[in-house]
């Protein structure tokens, strides 16, 4: 008994010891933070496949909402994020946490809803259908919902700062009655609640595309600079946090704003959905509020310590 | 229903095809579980042994709070094991974060209080006539101690079996630590919870069912060692 205990925990031993070498084989691991929208919809799964083989690099993607991924990046965690909120994005620069800013893809946010459309916003301009359906709810909670995504993520940021153009401030919206849901959740998931309560959300195109197939929900407002979303790259300061690796973060962004990733992000769900996830930020530039750096590549000098 | 009977055929199709993913993830799900299990079980055997055998004060405290924390949270410890293994933490140069080795690390503090206090349990279980006859052989602790954990491998074997169960199938620790990284820190239960909200259900169920399995399997192992 004793020896087949002892046996047992041999071959335990051997099994950590193999996997565990196993696992470190291979060549460096660059780590990202990105938003859930590029992760769910499966293109970073496509760009980490090229990405790895042509750099002999792991990339290890961590997807959470623009909050989260921010938050690893200022305790330096991660070597490079992808987000989507521009206010946080110039912050996080201006504290020193982050390089500059890259430009990589941009679609827009949807507003979502039930077919029927009960509170009546199909073709409105974003803040003001807010607005109605804020007003609809209170008036029948049961007839017209509204659900954020309550996790401080990119969408959850847009979402706030229509509120404010509304004329409304955050605070008093979300507190305001039971027509307001805060799921906490990402956006496929959100997307699912909303979808069980026939509720109105306002999700990134392409994530709304992906999880179209399980949803009865449809796209009531599809535009307009209000509902510009812009995807956007920075490496995170290796004089703040001397431990990240910004030269392959670098290669990374580059790679991202190369015409062969350009091309990849372009093509993105051609095949799948019929027309692509996200738009190349190459050409569009100027449209998207990027200047011309923000598009072009990064330079090893970048990375270099003072 | 229907939903869930298409979903368990498939689930079987995906297990008896072993896809790749799925295989994937179950193997690396049971090496970071068994190596937590493993990692936990060396300090706390002997650490139970200590507890059992020594007389102190406050001693009884101390196996309350262990008791206690049988049902620590498994957010808890993701979240403060997060802050100890993050770049800006106490253990911060060890870059173990979002590796599976922190995983490891974090999943092993999980079930540190169940195996010790198990294990007190088990030793309590074995006579006193078997310390005393040790020690009357001229036996110093470490001795006794070895001893009695042999005499009472049994239970010792189910504490250390519970914790690896508990370990497998946490998914606070794993999401946390790990950050459900495809092809590296990507367990069963952080894929679970993945492709259910990806709308992925039928792969979900598939994990789901291979968990039970292994579950049940663990099950089996302890009523087994139990019996003899």
């Amino acid at each position: 008994m004793a020896r087949n205990l002892l046996k047992m925990a041999l071959v335990l031993m051997a099994l950590s010891v193999l996997c565990g070498a196993a696992g470190a084989a291979g060549g460096e691991r660059l780590k990202l933070a990105t938003t859930t929208s590029l992760q769910d919809t499966g293109l970073l799964d496509v760009i980490k496949d090229k990405f790895d083989e042509k750099y002999n690099v792991a990339l290890d993607v961590v997807s959470g909402g623009t909050g989260i991924a921010i938050q690893y990046a200022q305790r330096g965690d991660v070597d490079v994020l992808i987000v989507h909120d521009k206010e946080r994005e110039l912050k996080f620069i201006k504290d020193g946490q982050g390089l500059e800013r890259r430009c990589i893809a941009y679609n827009y946010f949807f507003l979502v809803g039930p077919k029927n459309d009960p509170a009546g916003v199909k073709g409105m301009n974003a803040s003001y259908a807010l607005a109605t359906i804020m007003e609809k709810g209170k008036a029948d909670p049961s007839k017209v919902m509204f659900i954020s995504r309550g996790d401080n993520s990119g969408t959850h940021a847009r979402e706030k700062l229509l509120w404010k153009n509304a004329g409304y401030a955050y605070s008093a919206v979300n507190t305001s009655g039971p027509w307001y849901i805060e799921a906490g959740q990402g956006m496929g998931a959100t997307l699912n609640i909303a979808n069980e309560k026939q509720a109105y959300t306002i999700s990134d195109m392409s994530t709304f595309m992906a999880y179209q197939g399980n949803l009865t929900l449809v796209p009531l407002i599809e535009g307009g600079d209000e509902l510009l979303n812009v995807y956007v790259a920075m490496a995170v300061n290796p004089e703040k946090h001397p431990g990240v690796n910004c030269v392959l973060a670098n290669m990374f962004i580059n790679y991202l704003v190369s015409d062969e990733g350009q091309d990849l992000i372009a093509s993105y769900g051609k095949d799948k959905f019929g027309q692509p996830l996200f738009s190349p930020a190459r050409g569009n530039c100027e449209l998207i509020g990027c200047s011309e750096a923000e598009c072009a590549a990064r330079t090893s000098a970048s990375c270099a310590v003072a | 229903m229907e939903e869930i009977c298409y979903g368990l055929l498939r689930a079987l199709e995906l297990i008896a095809a072993r896809d790749p993913q799925v295989m994937e993830i179950t193997i690396r799900s049971l090496f970071i579980s068994l190596s937590s299990a493993f990692l936990a079980g060396i300090i706390c055997i002997p650490l139970g042994g200590l507890i059992e055998f020594r007389q102190f004060w406050g001693k009884s405290a101390l196996i309350n709070l262990i008791q206690t924390l049988y049902s620590l949270p498994t957010v808890t410890v993701g979240l403060l094991v997060f802050l100890l293994i993050s770049r800006s933490g106490l253990l911060g140069g060890l870059n173990l974060l979002f590796s599976p080795t922190g995983m490891i690390f974090g999943q092993a503090i999980l079930v540190s209080p169940i195996m010790i206090g198990l294990t007190i349990t088990a030793l309590e279980g074995v006579g006193p006539q078997i310390r005393d006859t040790a020690k009357s052989l001229g036996a110093n602790e470490k001795q006794i101690i070895v001893t009695v954990i042999k005499e009472a491998r049994v239970a010792v074997m189910a504490a250390v079996l519970l914790g690896f169960g508990r370990a497998l199938s946490e998914v606070g620790v794993a999401m946390m630590i790990g950050g459900n990284i495809r092809g590296y820190t990507r367990v069963l239960t952080t894929a679970i919870a993945l492709e259910t909200s990806m709308g992925n259900l039928e792969l979900s169920i598939a994990m789901g069912i291979i968990l039970i399995t292994i579950s049940l399997a663990i099950n089996i192992l302890l009523n087994r060692f139990q019996r003899k």
